[in-house]
């Protein structure tokens, strides 16, 4: 049986994905990731779990060390923070493209420079199209059940890719909460063993990350691309399977008091709990706002974005990375896009929020809503940095 | 018949365009790309070897008298040979020349 427990999530992470049953863990330590690397290098040395932990000297290490592990056909776990995700930056699209299925926690946390530890989006945002699955976690609860679902969705023959699973630096990471932690017997049985497509064996021998001349590189490119968007089907479906199992619901874009509002935020990560108490006291006070929580950033889903915001007048995309020089947000970039050739289209304003672990109050969310509300035709084309002081 | 190099649709490519055959970059004939090709003077060549040794491409052999000829299917004409010769053995001749 599940147990409820108090547990800060870090470690609730690293539990849950020693519940998972991995071969291989190559962790590299950072801010606020380290607790993380810390206690799942603590389980493995204990003997809880039989699995490697590989000691590495860098991020770019560890993640090759997943590549590798991957491809020899263990299920191998990576976790990192800000600087470490860049560092792997190159080897992220090499270990999507030899599709294999590594699964990643990120501890959100802003990059450099100037140095910041704090919180945001900008480390995931740059990595946006390296191949990768891409989930937001709200709450500890969600960063342990989808440190579980990941292995069963990254594994699945129709799916073969790699996920990282956004977990809001310090917002979330250190966070003490109650939660549930399902035992070993029910995750046992939702998540099989990991049946490789292929391994690097020397009986059974195959090239994996072979070159591609300019022959074939398009049509290698249009598979990744078609095997990216195809997955959204097999995550809805593992997602149910874990509703089934556990009762607890998981969609691509989870809605909050959407019926008949007028105005609608979205939020993608640990921001959704503070935005929804907000949505509350408008609700009270007769505003028909709503918000709308984006889980699955990729695949981008598009049928339930606009399935969501469907009869809304207004759209705030609230974003944690600023596209320099460019259209401000990547998200409410990508959103307005998704909108672009829709006839009955949401006005869609964006506002750049609690970056670098500015922290977002309830009344800063009510702010932000009312002042959308009534933002002029002229304002909308530019992003509102909430807060800087000028 | 025209031999298939590769597959011909996105969707016929392996999960992870991985290949199952070994040896397959055989099958990827890199001579077409030479603009230069080596031309070895048995007359000079001491066989030593150092030509086979340094190419880059490994398609020099050694045949049953003891001296080396590349394999022009393979030679890409990068002229490593025939830098590295130190008798001066091999020279290095435009491709469509004698």
């Amino acid at each position: 049986m599940a147990k409820r427990i108090g547990m800060e999530v870090a470690i609730a992470a690293a539990e849950a994905v020693a519940l998972c049953n991995i071969d291989v863990a190559a962790v590299y330590p950072i801010t606020p990731q380290s607790h993380i690397a810390e206690h799942l290098a603590e389980i493995v040395a204990d003997g809880r779990i039989d699995a490697e932990f590989i000691t590495v000297e860098s991020e770019h290490s560890s993640i090759s060390a997943c590549c590798g592990a991957s491809g020899a056909g263990a299920r191998a776990y990576t976790a990192t923070s800000s600087q470490g995700l860049m560092y792997m930056h190159e080897v992220l699209p090499i270990v999507s493209a030899m599709r294999l299925p590594v699964v990643m926690g990120l501890a959100n946390r802003a990059v450099s420079g100037p140095l910041n530890i704090w919180n945001d989006h900008t480390d995931i945002m740059p990595q946006r199209d390296s191949g990768w699955i891409a989930f937001f976690a709200e709450n500890g609860q969600e960063v342990v059940d989808m440190s579980i679902q990941s292995f069963k969705i990254a594994e699945h023959p129709d799916v073969m890719l790699p996920i990282v699973l956004n977990i809001d630096g310090f917002q979330l990471t250190h966070m003490v909460e109650a939660l549930e932690m399902p035992d070993q017997k029910e995750v046992n049985r939702f998540l099989p063993d990991y049946v490789p497509y292929a391994t690097l064996h020397p009986d059974r021998p195959v090239s994996m990350g072979t070159a591609a001349m300019p022959e074939i590189f398009t049509e290698v490119l249009k598979a990744k691309d078609e095997a990216l968007i195809n997955s959204k089907k097999t995550i809805i479906k593992i997602w149910k399977e874990w509703k089934e199992l556990f009762g607890r619901e998981y969609n691509p874009v989870e809605k909050y008091k959407t019926e008949g509002a007028e105005t609608l935020i979205m939020t993608m990560g640990s921001m959704g709990e503070t935005a929804s108490l907000a949505i509350d006291e408008l609700r009270a006070e007769g505003v028909p706002a709503g918000l709308i929580k984006l889980r699955l950033w990729r695949p981008f889903p598009f049928e339930e974005l606009k399935e969501a915001v469907k009869g809304a007048k207004r759209l705030i995309v609230t974003d944690r990375a600023i596209s320099f020089g460019g259209p401000g947000g990547p998200v409410a970039s990508e959103v307005r896009s998704a909108f672009y050739n829709e006839k009955d289209r949401p006005i869609i304003s964006n506002f750049v929020i609690g970056m670098g672990g500015r922290d977002v109050t309830v009344a800063n969310f009510k702010d932000i809503i009312q002042k959308a509300i009534k933002m002029k035709k002229q304002d909308l084309d530019k992003y509102v940095l909430y807060g800087v002081r000028e | 018949m025209k031999q298939k190099k590769w597959p011909e649709k996105w969707h016929e490519i392996n999960p992870g365009c991985m290949v199952f055959e070994p040896g397959s970059a055989h099958a990827y004939k890199t001579g077409s790309w030479r603009a230069q090709k080596p031309i070895w003077d048995n007359a000079k060549c001491i066989k030593c070897g150092v030509c086979y040794l340094y190419c880059p491409e490994g398609c020099i052999a050694e045949d049953e008298k003891g001296f080396y000829s590349a394999d022009m299917d393979y030679c890409k004409g990068c002229g490593i040979c025939a830098h590295e010769c130190w008798p001066g053995a091999i020279e290095m001749k435009e491709e469509g020349e004698g």
